[in-house]
């Protein structure tokens, strides 16, 4: 793994963002939208709900780290696209780049355009609408560690999909947060949902932060093995979507799939 | 006994039902200039592709400066580099900003430098600036070939270099790369449809039809050898009957 080449696509997504306001503003603008309209909703909530539950650190909460989830993954994605779009998939990998440094490219550009997104999202919800994570404790750090580790995970897995079925298949990738969700139980606790979704829901490392977060805020224990487990759980996906996209980029250069995205191989 | 520049070896490449290479060796030696020719569907992208490394040969192997691509990909990349017509840097980014990042790619060691060095070299300098999609086709062109020289490569890829470009410049940027190959080490395979081109700059040429080298030799006096008078009409003559020029 040589450093410069990792850097180089970290860089490249850099020199974008700085170039492009519509790049920087997505980064941000819908995560604080979304603050934004349940910020509100929790707040109406409150007035009409039974005293003494408070709906904002669990609903508030629970937006703010699934959009931050949503943003780890789409900084992956995106980073890749541009790659899709730019049609520089041959200068790319007719260069020294492997397929590992390439990856860590896309991972540190999603960490610092996702970190624009997660300060937005914590300076709106505690500032307008008093979202205090001292509810959460310490524990808010490995959430979002899984939630991080988790959207990379996906972030891969779309990228691999993008490459193995082509540019228009960016927008199966696009909704995948919004068709883990109902499974991930942001909202409601996995009782409430039916037993085979139950099962799913199970093998989605976010289901025991949403859960271990309700735990907490109703003055409940949150046992140190179930965090292991979703962490491991998310370290595993990382590591299977990353041997998916590998696979997938082998495939692409053994069939000419790769070649052809920038030139006709057979001239 | 130095390795050659780039030995390819028994190189075949299958498509379905389509032999688009099949089975050819060559090599390309130190401060040589190879011309790979042939018509639309010869297989001379397919041949680069597989060098580049990013199409996998049905069978046969590469190897650049002795490093078999197919052993240690990285190794072998970090010594070559290409330009292509159909490869254009990013558009949404400025000279400068490609430059750097295929820099880093490539690990160029003095990189700033080696920027401005290639900026002037492709009379780029004004340019610098400017977002590589707002580029006329033959500034696309000359910065492709500075992305090409920046890594000094042992081995260069050209992929009808002069295509876009106009007469002057054409020869201009000849004289760079036959300069560049005159270096210690440095060893270009050029594919170009301009025999004079050819004939210019080539020291020795490759004459590919279905997949399959059907002649080699000097372009100067190749046409000569087979009763033609310029390359263009042996050229010609190769891509319509090559049953007439098939070896052995």
């Amino acid at each position: 793994m040589r450093y410069h080449r990792t850097s180089a696509i970290v860089l490249r997504q850099f020199y974008l963002l700085r170039g492009s306001p519509v790049r920087v503003l997505p980064l941000f603008a819908w995560v604080a939208i979304d603050i934004v309209l349940w910020g509100f909703i929790t707040r109406y909530l409150n007035t009409v709900a039974q005293a003494g539950f408070d709906f904002v650190p669990v609903l508030l909460g629970a937006v703010l780290l699934w959009d931050f989830f949503t943003r780890v993954m789409h900084g992956v994605t995106m980073a890749f696209l541009e790659d899709v779009w730019s049609r520089n998939f041959l200068n790319l990998f007719a260069s020294p780049l492997t397929i590992g440094e390439y990856l860590s490219g896309l991972v540190l550009s999603s960490i610092a355009t996702s970190s624009v997104g997660l300060l937005m999202m914590l300076v709106l919800a505690s500032a307008v609408f008093g979202l205090s994570f001292i509810g959460y404790g310490l524990l808010l750090v490995p959430f979002l560690l899984v939630l991080f580790l988790f959207g990379i995970a996906l972030g891969i897995f779309g990228s691999a999909l993008v490459l193995r079925f082509g540019p228009a298949s960016e927008w199966l990738v696009w909704p995948v947060p919004a068709l883990l969700a109902p499974f991930a139980a942001v909202f409601y606790p996995v009782s409430a949902l039916p037993h085979w979704m139950q099962q799913v829901s199970r093998l989605l490392p976010p289901t025991y932060v949403f859960e271990g977060i309700r735990a907490i805020l109703d003055g409940g224990e949150y046992a140190g093995t179930v965090l292991a487990w979703s962490l491991c759980l998310s370290a595993f996906y990382i590591l299977l979507a990353s041997w998916f996209f590998s696979h997938t980029h082998r495939q692409a250069v053994r069939t000419g799939l790769l070649a052809r995205q920038s030139a006709e191989s057979v001239s | 006994m130095t390795p050659k520049v780039l030995s390819v070896s028994r190189l075949r490449r299958v498509f379905n039902d389509t032999i688009a290479v099949d089975g050819i060796s060559f090599e390309v030696g130190r401060n040589e200039i190879v011309g790979l020719l042939g018509p639309n569907g010869a297989g001379k992208t397919t041949t680069i592709n597989m060098i580049l490394g990013v199409l996998d040969p049905s069978s046969g192997t590469i190897r650049v400066e002795g490093v078999d691509i197919s052993e240690n990909r990285a190794s072998a990349l970090e010594r070559t580099n290409f330009a292509a017509v159909y490869a254009p840097l990013p558009g949404n980014l400025t000279v400068s900003q490609n430059l750097r990042i295929f820099g880093r790619l490539y690990g160029v060691k003095d990189l700033p430098e080696r920027i401005r060095y290639s900026l002037d070299k492709f009379d780029l300098k004004d340019r610098e600036h400017a977002k590589c999609g707002v580029l006329s086709s033959g500034e696309q062109t000359r910065l492709s070939l500075a992305k090409a020289l920046l890594n000094r490569p042992r081995l260069l890829l050209l992929d009808e270099p002069t295509a876009s470009l106009d007469p002057a410049t054409a020869r201009d940027i000849r004289a760079t790369i036959r300069e560049y190959a005159a270096q210690d080490n440095v060893g270009v395979l050029w594919t170009s449809h301009n025999m004079y081109e050819v004939a210019d700059v080539c020291d020795r040429v490759l004459f590919l039809s279905h997949g399959r080298i059907l002649l080699e030799g000097d372009p100067r006096t190749l046409p000569q050898e087979h009763g033609k008078e310029t390359l263009e009409e042996l050229f010609i003559t190769a891509a319509r009957e090559p049953l007439a020029f098939e070896q052995g």
